[in-house]
């Protein structure tokens, strides 16, 4: 879908992906990544393919038939599966489950500064935002306790690190301080997933986080 | 070819990949008639090759022989229902099903869900190029075939790593192994998995 895309997945996300063994806000920044992505998509695919060979030589337990007069039952209970046209939207895939199918209709809360957040229902573990950065505005200087992947949707921001565009993806770890300014024709938005709270660096966000949930 | 004598004393007579040679192009040629013409047929051959390997795939996953059994239904009537989504140039029909059992797997057993990206919907405006779905498929028999013929260490890894509920350092804690240990050996065991259908590509 985009072929600019500089900033890609690690092996270990992808491979955690394909075994099934990420948070739901992990797989949702993967998923959605992957959507725009098809060098990933390319890559998912080859673990997938592993996970395919271990299926099909799998050792089966012969004791353990498995009905098939039932499965016929279930598929004749099936509803006629829609074959629905795809709808106009700028939201990728994965995500319209979670926030509808147009980026302006998310419900945002101001945090400050003019940045908003929406956050995502997703299980714990991680915990998956969105966040809007109108183009020149930072987002507070912060550190985090965990994993924090940063995918743009739209527009850009950049770091101490680099620029990151539509489709690129940050994958930041404990040990990077960094502040993420938007810029460009377009205000950011941001899908932001992390594996613990942000602890941000000045005194006062570190009161407010909690409420902020942030 | 360098892999397969190197390591015969390592394949189980036990491996049902010995009995019955992977067959990729048989199950997309059924999928097609499922897809086509809802055949029952072509989806119960499907069916007795894949449900025992679904259910017992979900049973070394934690499940109990009820609950796998339940989702072994299930993934195999998404089969049913979502033939037309499923692209021969893109995965063989056990990758495709294995998708679609992990997704069920982390459903089911962890209470959670599981997003996916977006489909390709190939069906509606293009053929698939019968050459790259050959290449595919045929790559996708070879490698099945060398994942029987890895070292049991490291096949026993990698399985844990795909039945897993269990991240590296969950394995490091049930095998007792350390984590770059663990690591390292799913490393070598995915090069020599490459190398592997490599070799035998270009041959």
């Amino acid at each position: 879908m985009t072929k600019h895309i500089k900033h890609h997945l690690t092996d270990d996300l992808i491979s955690g992906y394909s075994c099934g063994s990420l948070t739901e806000a992990v797989s949702l920044a993967v998923a959605t990544h992957v959507s725009m992505c098809d060098d990933c998509r390319a890559a998912l695919e080859s673990y997938d393919a592993l996970g395919g060979g271990i299926l099909e030589t799998v050792d089966i337990d012969t004791t353990q038939d498995v009905s098939f007069a039932a499965t016929m039952a279930k598929i004749k209970a099936l509803p006629d599966a829609p074959r629905t046209k795809p709808v106009a939207t700028n939201v990728p895939a994965p995500l319209v489950d979670y926030i509808g199918t147009r980026l302006e209709n998310v419900n945002w809360r101001p945090i400050g500064m003019g940045v908003k957040q929406a956050i995502l229902p997703t299980s714990k573990g991680a915990i998956a935002r969105l966040l809007y950065i109108p183009s020149g505005t930072a987002v507070p200087d912060h550190g985090h306790n965990g994993l924090e992947l940063t995918l743009v949707l739209q527009g850009a921001f950049r770091d101490e690190s680099d620029e990151f565009k539509a489709g690129d993806i940050e994958v930041a770890n404990e040990d990077m301080n960094h502040t993420p300014v938007a810029f460009g024709d377009q205000d950011c938005i941001c899908l932001a997933v992390t594996e613990a709270p942000l602890r941000f660096s000045r005194m006062l966000h570190r009161v407010v986080q909690p409420f902020l949930k942030i | 070819m360098l892999g397969v004598t190197e390591n015969r004393h390592n394949l189980r007579p036990d491996r049902n990949v010995q009995d019955h040679p992977p067959n990729n192009e048989l199950w997309v040629t059924l999928i097609a008639a499922v897809q086509e013409s809802q055949d029952t047929h072509s989806f119960e051959r499907l069916f007795n090759h894949f449900a025992p390997r679904i259910k017992s795939f979900l049973m070394r996953s934690g499940a109990d022989a009820t609950l796998a059994e339940e989702c072994a239904q299930d993934v195999m009537a998404t089969v049913w229902q979502k033939s037309h989504l499923f692209d021969p140039a893109r995965a063989s029909v056990s990758t495709w099903i294995f998708t679609i059992a992990r997704n069920k797997r982390i459903d089911a057993i962890r209470k959670q869900r599981q997003p996916q990206p977006e489909d390709l919907y190939w069906m509606e405006d293009h053929e698939p190029d019968h050459e790259a779905v050959m290449s595919l498929q045929q790559e996708s028999d070879i490698l099945a075939q060398a994942l029987t013929e890895l070292p049991e260490k490291q096949r026993v890894l990698v399985e844990q790593a795909y039945f897993g509920d269990m991240s590296h350092s969950e394995i490091a804690k049930k095998t007792g192994l350390p984590l770059g240990t663990i690591k390292s050996r799913i490393r070598l065991a995915l090069d020599r998995l490459r190398h592997s259908v490599d070799v035998k590509t270009v041959k």
